[in-house]
Formats: C-alpha cells, structure tokens, sequence
C-alpha cells in the first residue's frame, strides 16, 4: 500500500509537470507563434500602470490564452467524466458520449443556434450551457429508459451501449435537420460543433467551464472510495455501508453537468473520457481517488495535444478538433477491445 | 442475538419466503438448508437487509432495522458472497481494505492498517498482498474475500454491540478442502466474539458436521429447526429433498449421510 501510495504520488507530481508543459506549447505555438518573452509582456500589460497591449498582445490574451486554458478545463471534464462512469457501470469501454449525454448536449447547443436566432431569446451568458446541459440530460435519461430491462428494470451494459448508439444516431439526425434548415452562419457554428472545435473559446467559456469542472471534480472526489466499493459489485458496495441508488443518482447528475457544458463550449469530443482511464489504470491501478485526480490531468493533456495537432497540421487553417481525438481514439478502443475479452 | 418476527418477502405476486419467525443467538453457527427454490438466500439477504420484505421486522439486539442506514449497519454487519469478479485492476490488500471503508473517512488510520495486515495473515494471503486480484485462483480469490469481510467485522475496541455474520453459499465453488477450512475458521471466528453468524450452505453433511443449529426451508417456510441431529431426519430429508439418505454415525464428526 504504502509503495503503491508513494508511486501513485509520483505519477501525479509527473503528470502536472507534463500538463504544464503541455500548456506552455499550448500557448506558444499555433497559427502565429509567442515566444516566452512576448508571452510575459502580454501577461504583464494586464497589470495596471503598464502599457496597453498591442495587437500581438490582445490576440494572445483573448484568443491563444482562454482557448489553452479552456482545452485544459474540457479535457478535464471528459477524462473525470470517463473514469466516472466506467466505474459507475463497472465496465471499462463506457465513455459519456456512448450514452447519449455528448449527442443531446450538442443537439440542445444547436437548436438553441437555431431557435435564438429565429425567436431572438436573449443571449445570455448561461443561456447556451443551460441548452446543452438539457439537451444531455434528455439524452442520457432517454438511453437509461430505453435500455432497462423490463424484469429487473436494471440497464444491462450491452443494452446501454446498443441504445446508446441509437439514441446518439437519432440526436445526430436531429442535428443535421437543424444545420439543414439553419441559415448559413448558424449551420456552420452547427457542423463545427458536432466536430467539436474550441476555437470559439473566451473567458467567459473559461469561466463557466471552470466553475463546472473543479465543482464536479470535488464533488466526485468525495463519492471516489463508494466508486471504489461499488467495484466488486452492487451488493457488495451495498454491505460495505453504500446506498447505491444515491451514489448512481449522484455520479450521473455530476458526470451530465461537466460533460454537457464542456460539449456546449467545444462541441462533442469523442474518446478522450474513453483512453484516459485506461492509460491511469495501466501506469497506477484503478483506486479511484488517484483515478479521478490523475484523468483530469491527462485529459487535460491529451486534449491540448490533439488541439495543437488541430492547430498546427493544417496551420494556418485548423482541424475540427473532434476529428483529431477520434482518429486517435478509435485504432486505441479497438486494441483495448481486442485486448481484454470482456464478457457482455 | 439476531430475531425475524413473522417475516414475508415477495416478488410481484410470487412469494419468496412466507412468515419466517426464528432467532439467532451469538456465538453460534446457523445453517439454513433446503432444495433450490425454498428461500435461502432470500432469507439471508432480508436478513442482512439487503431485501426489505413486505411485512415483518428484522431485529439486531432488539431494535428494527429498517430504519437504520446503509453506513452504520455496515459496520456491525458484514456478508459473505459467492464469486465476486472485479473487472478492474485491484491489488489484493486494496480488495481487503475495502472491509475498512465503513470505519474511516478519508484515508485508511493505522488502526485499518493493522487490522489489514492481521486478517492477511490469518488468511495466508499475505504473500500476494500487491498482485492483482484477477490473476488468482478461486480458492485464493475466496480466501480474499473472506479477509475483507472479517476486516470488516474485526473487533478493534469501538464497536461494543453484537457483530452479524452472514454467508450467501460462500461455498459454492470451491473444493473439498477448502470447504472444511472455510467453516472452520466460521466457527472459530463465530465461537471467539460476540458475533452471530447465519449462512446458506448446500452440503447436507458439511452443515451436520459445522452448524450449532439448522433451519430447514422449503417452498418458503420453515419445516424444521433445531441441532443437526434434530432437525436432519431420514424422514424429513427424504420428504423435502426428494433423495433417500442413509445416516453413518462415525466417531470423530457425528453425523454422515449417504444418499442412494
């Protein structure tokens, strides 16, 4: 324990030194790039009594800046949401956008798109993460109803993952008729968002993701030891002192706000919830303590690599950032599904 | 001293077990039999509350259980099951731990720790204490699991009232051997405190040599309870299990049946 105790610390220690590596390239590289100094003069224009930012300056502080900061705070999200209900479902293929809570997130974005530019709803700053947040709710609470038995009325996980893709087929339909029927700039903030892109990020966005992920975060850090118990089994978590219907309840609600107002910033980002856990149960075990800690810095890290690969491939244009996280997702889910003979 | 009074438990219209009234005193070994079907173990989880039944009331030292919660009963009832897969990577000292989590909050005190380490000990796990549960044998698997739980009901000075036992045919897979072993040290550790211990076991003749006493169900009701050698007639046996046995009285352990 104690070995095992110190070796996760370490990883932890190493994985925020990586993720602030990651960040620094994060913020210098893209379609132009910052040098260290030019990045410290920005930084040091916020203070007052200095000069005001110059062009350079502004594009660094409200562009490159909250889109880096916000990448972190998405991966975050997904990488807690996934490590959230693997263990929920006690099965280590679930991600969130396989039931449904991505799809319906993105669907509720969009037809507020389409809905707030026909009916002029007042565009206020909760407005948009209050849609998507419905929008998962919906979708998630739609795949859990379709997908319980009617014996037991408990939801078998090749009957989530099976629904799931349905309900998500039928969201994504539902998206294309509004992109269809969408006038032109609202049709392309649509197709950008089911591909998942951060470049509308802001500090506003920042600030709302912010609020959501660390709150999340807290929250299921408290619940991580009744995850742990619930491991070895429903009935057993059940003797060990858990009431599992609450810690269900709960985990979903958290695990639904943090992925649904990360999808209504950036769009639906596919597999990083997926590979995330996975990569921390390889290196340190599945303690969910260290599991939930540990995703949410390597979310963090993974999302904003695959944004500088978005940024930089086609630069100065740039890549749905969705595009790079499922051409990578996709080779690793298959290997890990070719790996372990899960038993459905 | 664990009471059921007139206890009834049902599924839709299809009734499990049907007014169950018996007590359980500590310090002894209570084996429920029957054919498959007769309720055992929806007995055992009504008894451990895991199941509410419709109507009667489960007593632990005189007060109902129904109202208290999951978190306190936990540590004073622990459950035994059988098989338990993990599809996570769990060490094994991490599985045993888990018999700590209704005592502490936040991390595991030295108290959790100690108490980990002597139930690995008592249950020769020690030597694997870092590998992962996935890659042992059934036998070891059980072995672990039985560590948890009595982690889970080890007496470390806090807990002054009567401790709940119960096995949920913890049995099932394992071999010859280990079986003996098992009840052993469910008596021992039954006989030692003040703990009462309710069980579901399938071996007629392992509950005739282990149990204090034995409730005999079938469809639901009680037919029978009492010592082995009052409850375990060749009548009674022949008239619920449908086989005829044969009793040997041997020396050493009482009672043997053999069935034709």
């Amino acid at each position: 324990m104690t070995t095992q105790h110190g070796r996760r610390q370490l990883l932890l220690i190493a994985l925020v030194a990586v993720t602030l590596l990651v960040l620094i390239a994060s913020i210098r590289y893209g379609a132009i790039d910052f040098s260290i100094a030019e990045i410290s003069h920005a930084l040091a224009s916020l203070f007052p009594g200095r000069p005001e930012p110059t062009l350079d300056q502004r594009i660094f502080l409200e562009l490159r800046f909250p889109r880096a900061i916000l990448c972190l705070l998405v991966g975050a999200s997904l990488g807690v949401g996934g490590t959230l209900m693997q263990a929920l479902f006690r099965n280590p293929i679930v991600e969130p956008g396989l039931v449904g809570t991505s799809s319906g997130a993105a669907f509720g974005s969009a037809l507020f798109f389409v809905l707030g530019g026909v009916f002029h709803i007042g565009a206020s700053l909760w407005s948009l993460p209050i849609a998507a947040c419905a929008g998962g709710i919906i979708s998630t609470y739609l795949v859990f109803l379709l997908a319980r038995s009617r014996e037991d009325r408990r939801a078998s996980i090749v009957m989530l993952l099976l629904t799931g893709l349905a309900v998500n087929a039928l969201f994504m339909s539902a998206i294309g008729f509004l992109s269809y029927i969408a006038r032109d700039p609202q049709a392309r903030s649509i197709t950008f968002w089911s591909l998942g892109t951060l470049s509308g990020a802001s500090w506003k966005a920042v600030e709302i993701v912010a609020l959501t992920t660390i709150l999340g975060s807290i929250v299921a850090l408290r619940y991580a030891k009744q995850l742990n118990a619930l491991m070895i089994g429903e009935e057993e978590a059940t003797y060990l002192g858990v009431n599992v219907n609450r810690l269900k309840w709960i985990i979903l609600s958290v695990n639904v706000v943090i992925v649904a107002v990360a999808t209504a910033f950036t769009g639906v980002i596919s597999f990083v919830g997926l590979v995330v856990p996975h990569i921390l149960r390889m290196l340190g075990g599945a303690d969910n303590r260290f599991l939930i800690v540990g995703s949410a810095l390597t979310g963090a890290t993974l999302l904003t690599l695959a944004d500088l690969i978005a940024r930089l491939s086609v630069r100065p244009a740039e890549l749905p950032i969705g595009i790079v996280t499922s051409a990578v997702g996709v080779p690793v889910f298959i290997f890990l599904l070719r790996r372990r003979q899960y038993v459905f | 001293m664990l009471v059921s009074h007139n206890i009834t438990f049902r599924v839709g219209n299809k009734v499990l077990i049907s007014e169950i009234s018996a007590s359980f005193a500590p310090g002894g070994l209570h084996l429920l039999v029957g054919p498959n079907g007769a309720g055992k173990s929806t007995l055992v989880k009504v008894l451990a509350r895991l199941l509410r039944p419709q109507t009667g009331t489960v007593e632990y030292e005189g007060t109902d259980v129904s109202g208290a919660s999951e978190a306190e009963l936990a540590k004073r009832r622990a459950v035994l099951s059988q098989a338990i897969e993990i599809a996570f990577p769990l060490t094994v000292r991490e599985v045993v731990m888990m018999g700590r989590y209704p005592h502490f909050s936040g991390r595991p005190g030295p108290t959790d720790e100690r108490i980990v380490d002597e139930v690995m000990q008592h249950f020769d796990v020690t030597e694997f204490e870092h590998r992962y549960y996935q890659t042992l044998s059934g036998g070891e698997r059980q072995r672990v699991n039985f560590a948890r739980v009595l982690a889970q009901l080890w007496d470390d000075g806090s807990v002054a009232s009567c401790r709940y036992l119960f096995l949920d045919e913890p049995l099932t897979f394992l071999d010859i051997r280990h079986q003996i072993d098992f009840m052993k040290r469910i008596r021992s550790f039954t006989a030692a405190g003040n703990v009462v211990t309710v069980g579901v076991v399938h071996d007629l003749n392992l509950a005739a040599r282990f149990a204090d006493q034995i409730l005999m169900l079938n469809g639901g009701r009680i037919v029978a309870n009492g010592t082995p050698a009052e409850v375990l007639t060749t009548e009674r046996i022949s008239q619920v299990f449908g086989v005829q046995p044969t009793m040997v009285q041997t020396h050493d352990s009482g009672l043997h049946l053999i069935f034709n």
